[in-house]
């Protein structure tokens, strides 16, 4: 029988793209949430983002229809998360900041509470060194848009707990996500997949092989992508795909996963994709 | 823009009315603008595959800032956006209703 998750109350902490995509995700599925970040201001777009989300998930009639909605509270205080039924951090992907983070979360809930990192690709070993429980520590990978991706990867490191694993995997069942469960490395499966291919396709544009669009369309039509890697790219955000590729290049020693030139020179000119208004495409204004 | 699908566009909005006229051509123009395909108002933008579930919401969002309109409730489903001729309906109903007196 599928888990009523009515009465959860999830923390997460980091109020950005995946942070507002988790968030009404969980919404939508009758959770309270608690979104804690650094500054009110960054809370005040977020509620607001989080609002077009619910929208956008309506919409697509992407929630169960028969739940309310949860109610959303956002705070800079980080232990407003103390009773959560589980924490997810989805803070800026830099090993150390989520290590500040997660030291400080482990510190702040009681034992026995989920703590979830969803980073998409540094290994949850290395972040369990800054945990007090490293057994109750998992990643978990969200997609974007959160609340329309059904699927969630889930990692488990060296020291994650199997009772942290059948926690997880029956909250993320409860909000109408399956988990699949993968063990540790740079990247798990799909960053380790997509990433290096999305840094070749931005490769494959700067030599001047084909047009963006031209690459998405052949990765659509001939490949069955159901979005090209360049709209993706902009779907997922160029600075954090940036960042993941560090991330990977730097823990597998390959050098070809570093982020690409055209990769970089977008990030530096503040081209993030659609939550910039503009990465590979052009949106015309900034789009969440 | 093919000659085809202006015919049909220009066909299929025989029975409306000169303002819902208007407001067809303009989304189909913004269609057009974004997609690069001048599509005729009855295809379904979403089985064609034309239309991705992230552009829905700009399109939503796009009829709302151009014509003043708040689409919430029941109205926010897919199915009023599956084509041209459903969102100019929207529109027109959504406008009709705001004119309306003690709306």
């Amino acid at each position: 029988m599928k888990r009523d998750p009515e009465g959860d109350r999830l923390g997460i902490l980091g109020a950005g793209v995946m942070g507002t995509g988790i968030a009404a995700m969980a919404l939508g599925c009758g959770v309270s949430v608690v979104l804690v970040d650094i500054a009110e201001a960054i809370l005040a777009d977020a509620r607001a983002s989080i609002n077009r989300q619910l929208r956008h998930a309506q919409l697509m009639g992407a929630f169960p229809a028969c739940r309310a909605v949860g109610t959303l509270s956002t705070t800079v205080s980080i232990a407003a998360v103390a009773g959560a039924t589980a924490v997810i951090e989805a803070v800026t992907e830099d090993a150390a900041v989520k290590a500040k983070v997660l030291s400080a979360l482990s510190s702040i809930v009681a034992a026995g509470t989920p703590l979830i990192s969803n980073t998409s690709s540094i290994p949850i070993e290395e972040l369990a060194r800054s945990v007090e429980r490293p057994e109750e520590l998992i990643g978990a990978h969200f997609m974007n848009p959160t609340y329309l991706v059904k699927m969630t990867e889930l990692i488990r490191g060296p020291q994650t707990g199997d009772a942290t694993v059948q926690a997880v995997v029956s909250l993320l069942d409860g909000w109408e996500r399956r988990a699949i469960v993968v063990r540790d490395a740079p990247g798990f499966v799909t960053s380790r997949l997509l990433h290096p291919m999305i840094n070749d396709a931005a490769r494959i544009v700067g030599a001047g092989t084909a047009t963006v669009e031209t690459v998405d369309k052949l990765m659509e039509g001939c490949l069955g992508h159901p979005t090209g890697p360049l709209r993706t790219a902009d779907l997922i955000g160029l600075d954090n795909l940036a960042d993941s590729l560090r991330v990977l290049s730097e823990r597998t020693g390959n050098d070809a996963y570093w982020p690409c030139e055209l990769l970089l020179t977008k990030v530096a000119a503040g081209n993030l994709g659609r939550k910039s208004g503009r990465g590979f495409y052009d949106y015309g204004e900034v789009l969440s | 823009m093919s000659n085809e699908s202006t015919t049909e566009a220009a066909v299929s909005t025989g029975h409306l009315g000169a303002q819902a006229v208007t407001i067809e051509q303009e989304i189909q123009s913004f269609l057009a603008d974004r997609t690069k395909i001048t599509v005729p108002v009855d295809q379904d933008l979403f089985a064609s595959g034309l239309v991705s579930s992230m552009f829905a919401m700009e399109l939503v969002v796009h009829l709302e800032r151009t014509y003043s309109i708040a689409v919430i409730g029941s109205d926010l489903k897919l199915d009023n956006f599956r084509t041209i001729e459903r969102m100019t309906a929207l529109v027109s109903r959504l406008q009709d209703f705001a004119a309306a007196p003690g709306a």
